[in-house]
């Protein structure tokens, strides 16, 4: 029996990938003021492979959902993944939180507030990008599948679901390749080379707007999203220094030496 | 920590690494309140265009300018993203949306490259909005779905005779005793001309009547419509610009656009419209220009141990360009407001196409200076801003049609 897959695909959205960060006067928090946001380019990548999966076979994908924790501006990444394709999205509105402040969202408190969503919605495969462009933690959806008790495989480069329901990854590691298998449910997070995501057309974006968007809170999740991190300070990195061409690899060992390096 | 995170498959800019910032819109998002904030589908339109620039325009643009041809795959491009069908209604295959989010996807193409930025505003704003304003039902069901989806458009209604003074236009349209009509005569500087496979044409079926007997015509290409000649231009030279010529072109009764003798009407409005979108192209331009000179004067270039843009002297020209930059913007999205808005735009159309064709023409001027010998040399593209400039104070009207437009209004209102 082939099975169907009801999928959740949460997205984050970020400071656009293009954009130069810059750290604020204050020097607490990276300048966000007037600053260009989109949908992290990894989490595009999951609601692409979400649609391909439904592109690539008949009856295979049940629903693609979407979700995002954040401020209420987290609507625009949601309708960037609903022009896509995706069917219907739900935003998790948290307080106190908006975009100076996104940080003090951190990775297990998205995972616990994407547990009990899944546990309410109802779902047998979770994708989502590996990591958010802003923090860079990579932690969220190993996380979640912990909480889920789910077997997950992370950065993966390929996807495929077979008849019997057993799920093949192909994951990039530091040697390679690897692919493993599972059966589901299973939570993947996405890597770069995974896919090219489509253009989106201008239609597709008109009739996004009639798509569903549902609202909750952390408190109808009975989560509590309070950070555990504080961040002490935060800087550019220094700024690049000239360094200097040796000839030979006796010549490297001595310079490395000279400075400490060994 | 590195942004840029280069989509895998994506195409390489052959431009230096300042293309990549100056095509993709990521500079500051307007701030809250200011006039020019758009409605969140017009800013997913212009990510959308934003992104197409990056791929598929800024690797072509100095193939497209040296070979003067868009390749049709990027049509086709421009085809598949919905771009051709900004305004068209959903029910004929388009986006539905909003004549100012068609006027925000030309000003953003235009950053990238005029010549596509004209191409689709012609096929968006003159025809395919002519079709949709005054075709019969049976015209919007036969075409509105083809221009969405495949077919290229384009608006014959220049002569060589016939250019300001428009309604002196000599094509003849006689009328056969089954009410279809033979059209005879040329066409010029018809752009989309080469490529186009629907024109909206202009013909005089009873010259006798003077402007009262211009009628606009849906006219399929096969049916006889020839390019004679494709100009070579100084600037939009990858925008087909083509002398066309009408042999006994055989054409339905039914394919009459609005009402017989009413077409000098419809060229008018369509015109007025036009205006807007033509001041949407050289505000890209203008903008084009200037982000490619500024990131590099700011970036890139070194001289007497600082960046060049930090002299005064510098600075000051900057200033008063990214001023006037917004004033064009300004005047753009305020005529393309009142036009959704059902209000008269025309004395503020006129006043946006004429003033973005000025400011377009400094700023590609003073661009081109700020980059020095770098700017004017062909590889840099940013001489091109210039050459294409050009163009703004003559096609859909001229801007003493526009001074004239605008004065006889002022006119009205003192009198």
């Amino acid at each position: 029996m082939p099975p169907r897959l009801n999928i959740i695909v949460p997205v984050k959205r970020v400071i656009d990938y293009a954009i130069k960060p810059r750290v604020n006067s204050a020097k607490n928090i990276v300048e966000t003021n007037g600053v260009k946001f989109s949908l992290n380019p990894f989490c595009e990548i999951a609601v692409e492979e979400a649609i391909r999966l439904r592109e690539s076979k008949k009856d295979l994908v049940e629903s693609i959902t979407l979700v995002s924790a954040g401020s209420a501006k987290a609507q625009d990444a949601l309708r960037s993944g609903l022009a896509m394709g995706a069917d219907k999205a739900t935003l998790i509105e948290c307080p106190g939180i908006d975009d100076a402040k996104s940080l003090s969202l951190e990775p297990l408190a998205v995972a616990k507030l994407l547990k009990a969503y899944i546990d309410k919605e109802g779902a047998n495969l979770v994708i989502l990008g590996k990591q958010a462009i802003d923090d860079d933690s990579n932690q969220t959806g190993q996380m979640l599948a912990g909480l889920l008790n789910w077997p997950q495989a992370t950065n993966a480069s390929n996807v495929a679901v077979d008849d019997d329901g057993i799920v093949s990854v192909t994951r990039e590691v530091d040697g390679g390749s690897e692919t493993l298998s599972a059966p589901l449910p299973i939570v993947i997070t996405t890597d770069l080379r995974l896919n090219v995501p489509r253009y989106t057309k201008l239609q597709d974006i008109m009739k996004a707007k009639k798509k569903k968007t549902d609202k909750l809170t952390p408190s109808d999740l009975g989560v509590d999203i309070a950070p555990r991190l504080e961040v002490v300070s935060l800087s550019d990195p220094p700024k690049r220094l000239g360094g200097s061409k040796v000839d030979s690899v006796d010549s490297l060992i001595s310079k490395l030496k000279d400075v400490g390096a060994i | 920590m590195q942004r840029l995170l280069l989509r895998s498959g994506g195409a390489r800019l052959t431009a230096s690494r300042l293309a990549a910032a100056t095509y993709r819109v990521t500079r500051r998002s307007t701030h809250s309140g200011s006039i020019l904030q758009f409605s969140d589908e017009v800013e997913a339109f212009r990510d959308v265009v934003s992104r197409f620039n990056n791929d598929l325009v800024a690797p072509n643009i100095s193939s497209m300018d040296a070979e003067e041809k868009i390749p049709s795959t990027l049509v086709d491009a421009l085809f598949e993203t919905g771009l051709m069908a900004v305004e068209t209604p959903e029910e004929y295959g388009g986006a539905g949306a909003s004549f100012t989010a068609a006027v925000a996807v030309v000003e953003e193409l235009a950053k990238c490259d005029a010549s596509v930025s004209v191409l689709n505003d012609v096929h968006n704003t003159l025809v395919s909005t002519c079709v949709r304003k005054w075709g019969s039902e049976y015209i919007k069901d036969t075409y509105l779905p083809q221009l969405a989806t495949s077919k290229l458009g384009a608006f014959a209604l220049s002569e060589p005779g016939a250019g300001s003074d428009a309604f002196a236009l000599k094509t003849r349209a006689r009328k056969l005793a089954d009410g279809d009509f033979v059209l005879n005569g040329g066409k010029m500087w018809i752009t989309n001309g080469g490529e186009a496979e629907i024109f909206v044409v202009f013909a005089n079926a009873e010259p006798e009547k003077g402007h009262r007997g211009i009628t606009a015509f849906v006219v399929e290409k096969p049916w006889g419509i020839k390019v004679v000649k494709k100009e070579h231009k100084l600037g939009i030279r990858a925008s087909s610009t083509a002398v066309l010529a009408l042999d006994d072109v055989h054409v339905p009764a039914e394919n009459v656009l609005g009402e017989y003798g009413k077409g000098y009407r419809i060229a008018i409005e369509c015109l007025n419209e036009g205006r807007i979108g033509i001041a949407a192209q050289m505000t890209g331009i203008a903008q084009g220009a200037f982000d490619r000179a500024v990131s590099y004067v700011y970036q890139d270039r070194k001289q007497f141990g600082k960046f060049v843009g930090e002299f005064q002297g510098m600075q000051f020209q900057i200033a008063q360009i990214a001023t006037e930059i917004e004033a064009a913007r300004l005047l753009l999205y305020n005529a393309a407001a009142i036009k959704d808005a059902g209000g008269d735009f025309v004395k503020e159309a006129a006043m946006a196409k004429l003033y973005a064709s000025q400011v377009a023409e400094r700023a590609a001027s003073k661009a081109i200076e700020w980059m020095g010998g770098v700017g004017f040399t062909r590889e840099e593209s940013v001489e091109k801003y210039y050459r294409d400039a050009k163009i703004g104070a003559i096609y859909e009207g001229t801007s003493n049609i526009q001074l004239q437009t605008i004065a006889k209004l002022i006119q009205k209102e003192y009198s």
